[in-house]
């Protein structure tokens, strides 16, 4: 902080030039910096500092209750020599593409059907919307009973393709998490692309329509290019978020059956509250941190820097 | 739930003529004509949202006979509270209570310091207030959960484990960076010679701060107290990690810990889940505009 005082204080220094930009004086600028304060010590107390924490206890070995020790390298050898980390590198990795696939055109075409302007349209709308407001636990919940076998969906439908072991089967469980996923997140991003599809200027389509463009190729040639932007921001806040499907998975399956849905967030938190070794499970956390940094990156290139920050969001 | 319905089809009556009566709004004149496909894949979806919502809600309204005898999908036939009775009776007005008070005491903080701060950076310069706005924005790309670690040990230090301060402390930290950017992109649009004007009656930064742009932003600080409210309230894993007894549960965990205990009594469970949904359901049915573009936050914008 005390460097941060000084940086505030140079402007201060030029403020004795006569006149110049008096709504920008050193002095306000000061005062300014001073608001900032009450976030930055937030910030910096419960985000960078665990941040910066997470690097050093990854180097640490600790049960969550004892003293703190040091491991060295201890723990970054035991963890990558594990296959347990390419596991869960694996299956995040093979969720967040497998979201993004089932959930982009899913929502894209939703998000264009909810813009339109027919009456009924607007009214499966509010019902769209409807997993929003659930939590994760309440919809992992009402996801465990509704497929039990003998009183659940199964049966109620009378489809006996439905009535299997979801919870007891690997590929069945992983199905069913993209599956839950999809339920739950699809709806954000429907609305996001409800309000891109919105601002599309609406002379496009006219124009379109006196050239004797059909609905198809109106879709293909104008909401699609015109949702750029739409696409990348709805993409990076699906694959950012996907990093941390843990709440979820965690309720739903518990990782489970086996290791078959255990997801880096999950392998984290078990490692480390379950395990009692948060040392490793630290080394986790800082993959979990680059990873996220990284794809936010890659993301924010593709759309490249204009529209900074709107599209990232970590959590 | 059926209450639910009916109010939202009232606010838009779904006539048989509506096709023909719409295009007034948005892309109207394009989507004039029948999409049969699309009204299909429509309705598909509706029925894959609404089919486990309609199951929850009427199992929860059933006896552990009616559970287990009538068909899953059939309505109670002897519709009963009881099983709410039963979670208002396991504590839930308790569960209830704590989200209640750390869904307030982190939106409520979130909300006025990240305003201070978007203010600043939007009214100030200075390589200081650059500096601070690069790290907010650097905070948007890190997925916070992955700090539970040294947040968990942090929280047992400050002697914080197990109160719900511990909760709002480092949701407070979370929501800071897209609160700070979403009020920033707001604070923006308000037209210069308005900062001039005040700064012209003699109004300090201060004065300006309060008197200016937070009644001109007050929608923008609505929606993300909103995005942020839903977050805290639906959020876990602070709760899982760093809180223990059972009356400091909030709702979604006292729903885990419930469905734990009460795993064969499936109707109770599901009561259980509405019971906790319902505050924000209230919330949806009274100001539904608001709560979705609260969610969107600043994404659409």
């Amino acid at each position: 902080m005390s460097n941060a005082a000084s940086t505030t204080r140079k402007p201060a220094a030029r403020a004795a030039r006569p006149k110049g930009d008096p709504g920008h004086s050193g002095q306000r600028n000061t005062a300014l910096a001073w608001l900032t304060v009450p976030a930055l010590f937030f910030f910096l107390a419960f985000a960078v500092v665990p941040l910066a924490g997470v690097l050093v206890l990854s180097f640490a070995s600790w049960d969550g209750i004892g003293a703190i020790g040091s491991a060295g390298l201890g723990n970054w050898f035991s963890v990558l020599a594990d296959p347990g980390l390419y596991n869960a590198l694996g299956l995040t990795f093979l969720i967040m593409i497998a979201s993004w696939l089932v959930q982009t055109p899913i929502s894209l075409l939703l998000g264009v059907f909810t813009a339109g302007s027919q009456r009924y349209r607007a009214a499966l709308a509010v019902l769209y919307f409807l997993p929003l407001l659930l939590s994760s636990a309440a919809v992992a919940i009402a996801f465990k009973a509704l497929l039990d076998p003998n009183f659940g969906l199964a049966t109620g439908l009378g489809l006996p393709f439905l009535a299997q072991d979801w919870l007891g089967v690997p590929h069945l469980a992983l199905g069913l998490v993209i599956f839950v996923i999809a339920w739950q997140f699809v709806p954000f991003h429907t609305l996001i692309y409800q309000g891109g599809v919105r601002q599309i200027p609406r002379s496009l389509y006219e124009a379109a329509e006196i050239d004797g463009a059909g609905t198809i190729k109106q879709f293909f040639h104008i909401t699609l290019p015109q949702l750029k932007y739409t696409i990348i921001t709805s993409s990076t806040l699906m694959v950012v978020g996907s990093l941390t499907y843990f709440d979820l998975i965690f309720v739903l399956t518990g990782g489970g059956p086996g290791n078959s849905t255990r997801i880096l967030a999950l392998d984290m938190y078990l490692r480390g509250f379950r395990a009692n070794l948060m040392g490793p499970a630290s080394v986790i956390a800082v993959i979990l941190v680059l990873i996220g940094l990284a794809l936010a990156l890659f993301l924010q290139r593709l759309g490249g820097k204009d529209k900074q920050g709107s599209q990232l969001e970590g959590m | 739930m059926s209450t639910v319905l009916k109010s939202s089809t009232e606010e838009v009556p779904a006539g048989p003529r509506a096709d023909a009566a719409a295009p007034k709004r948005g892309l109207g004149s394009r989507m004039r004509k029948l999409n049969v496909p699309a009204g299909v894949g429509g309705w598909i979806w509706l029925a894959i949202i609404i089919i486990p919502v309609y199951y929850v809600v009427i199992t929860s309204l059933k006896t552990q006979e009616g559970y287990f005898g009538q068909n899953p999908l059939a309505l109670p036939t002897s519709p009963t509270l009881e099983n709410y009775q039963m979670v208002l009776e396991a504590d839930f007005a308790q569960y209830f209570m704590n989200s209640t008070i750390v869904t307030l005491g982190a939106v409520i903080p979130t909300v006025l310091i990240s305003f201070m701060a978007a203010f600043a950076i939007v009214r100030g310069k200075g390589r200081f207030l650059k500096l601070v706005n690069g790290m907010f924005l650097m905070g948007l790309a890190i997925p916070l959960q992955a700090t539970i670690i040294p947040i968990y040990l942090m929280i047992i230090r400050l002697n914080l484990y197990d109160s719900l301060l511990a909760l709002m402390l480092p949701s407070i930290a979370f929501a800071i960076p897209l609160t700070v950017l979403i009020l920033s992109n707001f604070i923006r649009d308000v037209p210069n010679e308005l900062f001039e004007s005040m700064r012209l009656d003699g109004c300090s930064e201060w004065q300006t701060m309060w008197r200016l742009a937070l009644p001109l932003t007050r929608p923008a600080i609505v929606t993300v107290a909103i995005y942020n409210g839903l977050h805290v309230w639906n959020g876990f894993l602070l709760p899982l990690v760093l809180t223990q007894s059972p009356g400091l549960r909030v709702l979604p965990l006292a729903l885990w810990t419930f469905q734990g205990e009460y795993s064969v009594n499936i109707p109770a469970v599901l009561a259980s889940v509405v019971l906790s949904t319902l505050p924000i359901l209230v919330l949806y049915v009274v100001g539904r505009r608001q709560l979705l573009s609260g969610l969107t936050a600043g994404f659409s914008k």
